[in-house]
């Protein structure tokens, strides 16, 4: 290994960047972009959830209720409507997705001191939201409950009973239980894990198409030396990048950054290398930039969206699904990126994650550098 | 015309089917793809990992604790016998909840004072911190309630109960609230519209970059015919994987399908006509393979994270909203979910058909005029 050859290849990937100012400004601007867009964009957080009244009680029971509803930041009322086709109507069309049928009854039963059931009709299609929407409308009923309950004995025992449990909810980590610090930490993991593959994944197939990989072939350059040449370019755009995105989260999104600044960087670069790798291997496995492209892509982005924890928690997929995700790279620098910003843990609950990103980096630069022959075929 | 157009699809038919590889990538990464990421699209919060503080050991915290077991939502793996242990297993991500009650809990609530239960939530995954608190919080609303019937029966002396609201939920279009019936469709169409991209979006620049562009050029062959010969074979390819991806949606994962099969097809060939527009458009527009790449994922990403399959367009700034009008990906997504989970037809839908036929001719026209240019 001569540094002297791994400098000239360097130089030479350099020169073939910078002559190409489009990709160049793709390689940086876009990522920028994109963590822009997507951490302005990108919520699961449910409010104002679009609600139908159907009020056949009309009675100020029935109004006091509704109005626990309205006052909610969760639900805002759209309209009220007077059949059951409206409703159907108002939820076909998703005007509303969640719609209340208050029974003739209401007042009466309440009054009586008998259960009078109410009708929370709910799209489900967004199980998601749907769920949201149940738990909080639960919570609303529940109080609503409570309150006749506390009035009927106060009237029964002219005192005021305390409320029996104090339900003290407790957020660790992401107090204000923002998704927004939750998906800004993953979104710079998925984004730097298709960067990073992407920027590598043509470059030796490039050679191989153009003709240029026999000029390579004739000089004394080893494989090594070409490997290594060729991943010192994309490896420094791909670590600006990462600090661009951490001065974003920082100073654009706010995202609290709890835990070692050293730490991220260290793990980013492991992950960088790794990637790229990963990228370089693709490419010289394919030879053709077509091929490579869509390996790329099917083995970078999708996954590192669906199957890292970016969105989709993995203690919630089936067993054996989760035993795949320790295959995905992304897996581990979302948690270790997540870990570091939101927990503010170190080395000493992440060595776990650390090691085996060390691992995959260290697999994919040797796999890249055995797979690479220096041979016509 | 017919001769050459004929002579064009049998060349591009060799040209995909020489490559085995390109034979998998078409026909098999996607029914692979749906298999894994079928099951990895859950957002359904079931056996969360909760450890139990309990600081006064009596039969009323048990029975608390114990609600929270039936509930299903919650597995208690641990009984920790401190702050720090507690803090410990939620640092480490290994319990998501911690359910702590003070000593005196079960004092408080037989004296009529106020009981202290505190939840301590893993709040690095907002979404399902938010779920579990809904439930922790429905779950002692239903305690708290019965303790203040029982006061009340107490008081009256009979066994009437207070009167309450009894809420009955009912999910339409998905009575189980299965994130998997939500999320697979989508995934689907996920699917066809990366096949169909990387395809076509290689498609002429790739004649450029290697030169065959310049034979082509040389031959009787008009820009719509070059262009239609570079489409029909892709259009072919991906509804065939639009057949395969739905049937193993339906037949693996039991998504419903409600709506008409018929529509079902329709609604994918306009689609496919804007997908193939833009790919081709990216292809026409990009000197280099690696330009065309980049620029097909940089169309691709936002395509999926602003289109409503995993964010909900409605949460979205107004800016961003009015954005995802320009997505494709957004119209179809609305109609494959309509037809599999609501079974609503055209009278429904057909907003969103007329959007993609506007987009899918505009930037076939696009596409054919560049290229026209490009060839001048």
């Amino acid at each position: 290994m001569k540094l002297r050859r791994v400098r000239a290849i360097a130089r030479k990937e350099f020169i073939h960047i910078f002559r190409d100012p489009r990709s160049l400004g793709m390689a940086i601007a876009i990522p920028m972009l994109l963590l822009m867009l997507y951490g302005y964009a990108l919520t699961l957080d449910v409010d104002n959830v679009p609600l139908v009244v159907w009020d056949q009680s009309a009675s100020q029971a029935s109004r006091e209720f509704i109005s626990r509803f309205d006052g909610s930041r969760y639900f805002s009322v759209r309209g009220y409507v007077r059949t059951y086709r409206e409703v159907e109507e108002a939820i076909d069309s998703a005007q509303a997705l969640v719609a209340l049928v208050i029974p003739r009854g209401f007042a009466g039963r309440i009054e009586s001191g008998r259960p009078a059931s109410v009708q929370l009709i709910v799209d489900g299609s967004d199980s998601n939201t749907a769920t949201l929407a149940v738990t909080y409308a639960d919570a609303v009923a529940l109080a609503y409950s409570q309150q006749v309950a506390v009035g009927q004995i106060q009237r029964h025992g002219n005192r005021v009973p305390r409320a029996p449990l104090e339900f003290r909810p407790r957020v660790w980590f992401n107090a204000d239980m923002e998704s927004r610090n939750y998906i800004i930490p993953g979104l710079i993991a998925v984004i730097m894990m298709v960067i990073a593959a992407m920027l590598t994944s043509l470059t030796v197939a490039r050679e191989w198409e153009r003709g240029t990989m026999e000029q390579l072939i004739s000089t004394p350059v080893k494989g090594r030396e070409l490997i290594l040449g060729k991943l010192i370019p994309y490896f420094s755009i791909g670590l600006f990048d990462v600090l661009l995105a951490v001065l974003m989260g920082e100073f654009v999104f706010r995202v609290p950054l709890r835990g070692s600044v050293a730490l991220l960087f260290t793990c980013a670069a492991i992950f960088l290398a790794g990637a790229m790798s990963l990228g370089l291997l693709i490419s010289i496995v394919t030879k053709s930039q077509l091929l490579a492209n869509q390996l790329a892509m099917v083995m970078t982005f999708v996954p590192a969206l669906l199957l890292s924890g970016f969105v989709f928690a993995i203690a919630n997929m089936p067993k054996p699904l989760q035993l795949i995700t320790y295959l995905i790279p992304a897996r581990y620098f979302v948690a270790l990126l997540k870990g570091i910003y939101l927990k503010g843990v170190g080395l000493e609950i992440l060595a776990g994650e650390a090691a085996l990103l060390t691992l995959f980096g260290a697999a994919m630069v040797l796999l890249a550098n055995i797979t690479f022959k220096k041979k016509l075929v | 015309m017919r001769e050459r157009l004929k002579h064009m699809l049998i060349k591009e038919f060799i040209q995909v089917f020489r490559d085995p590889r390109m034979r998998a990538v078409i026909f098999v990464v996607p029914v692979l793809q749906l298999l894994v990421f079928g099951y990895a699209v859950t957002t359904d919060v079931r056996h969360v990992a909760t450890a139990v503080y309990d600081l006064d050991n009596s039969v009323t915290s048990r029975e608390l604790v114990s609600r929270f077991v039936e509930s299903g939502y919650f597995d208690v793996v641990e009984h920790v016998g401190s702050e720090t242990r507690a803090r410990a297993l939620l640092d480490r991500g290994e319990v998501r909840v911690v359910l702590r009650m003070d000593k005196g809990f079960e004092e408080d609530l037989r004296a009529g004072r106020t009981a202290q239960f505190q939840t301590l939530v893993d709040g690095t995954d907002s979404n399902t911190a938010g779920i579990v608190l809904g439930y922790s919080a429905k779950i002692t609303g239903q305690f708290s309630q019965e303790v203040l019937n029982a006061q009340l029966r107490r008081l009256l002396g009979s066994t009437r109960q207070p009167g309450q609201v009894e809420l009955q939920t009912r999910a339409w279009f998905n009575e189980n609230l299965e994130s998997r019936n939500f999320y697979v469709p989508g995934v689907v169409a996920m699917i066809v519209t990366l096949v169909t991209l990387l395809l076509t979006s290689m498609a002429v620049v790739r004649e450029k970059e290697i030169g065959t562009m310049e034979q082509i050029m040389v031959t009787p062959i008009t820009p719509a015919e070059f262009i239609l010969g570079k489409t029909l074979p892709f259009a072919l390819f991906s509804f065939v994987d639009v057949i395969i991806v739905a049937l193993v949606g339906v037949l693996w994962f039991e998504v419903p399908i409600r709506g008409s099969l018929g529509l079902l097809l329709l609604a994918t060939a306009l689609y496919l006509l804007t997908t193939l527009g833009i790919g081709l458009l990216i292809s026409t527009v990009s000197q280099t393979q690696q330009q065309a790449m980049m620029t097909t994922f940089f169309f691709f990403m936002p395509a999926v994270l602003l289109s409503g399959f995993m964010f909900p367009i409605a949460n979205m700034p107004r800016v961003v909203q009015w954005l995802t009008y320009l997505n494709p990906f957004r119209y179809f997504l609305v109609i494959i979910r309509g037809i599999f989970l609501k079974g609503v037809g055209p009278s429904v839908l057909w907003p969103q058909m007329l959007a993609l036929v506007i987009m899918g001719l505009v930037t076939l026209w696009l596409a054919s005029r560049r290229f026209r240019k490009t060839l001048a």
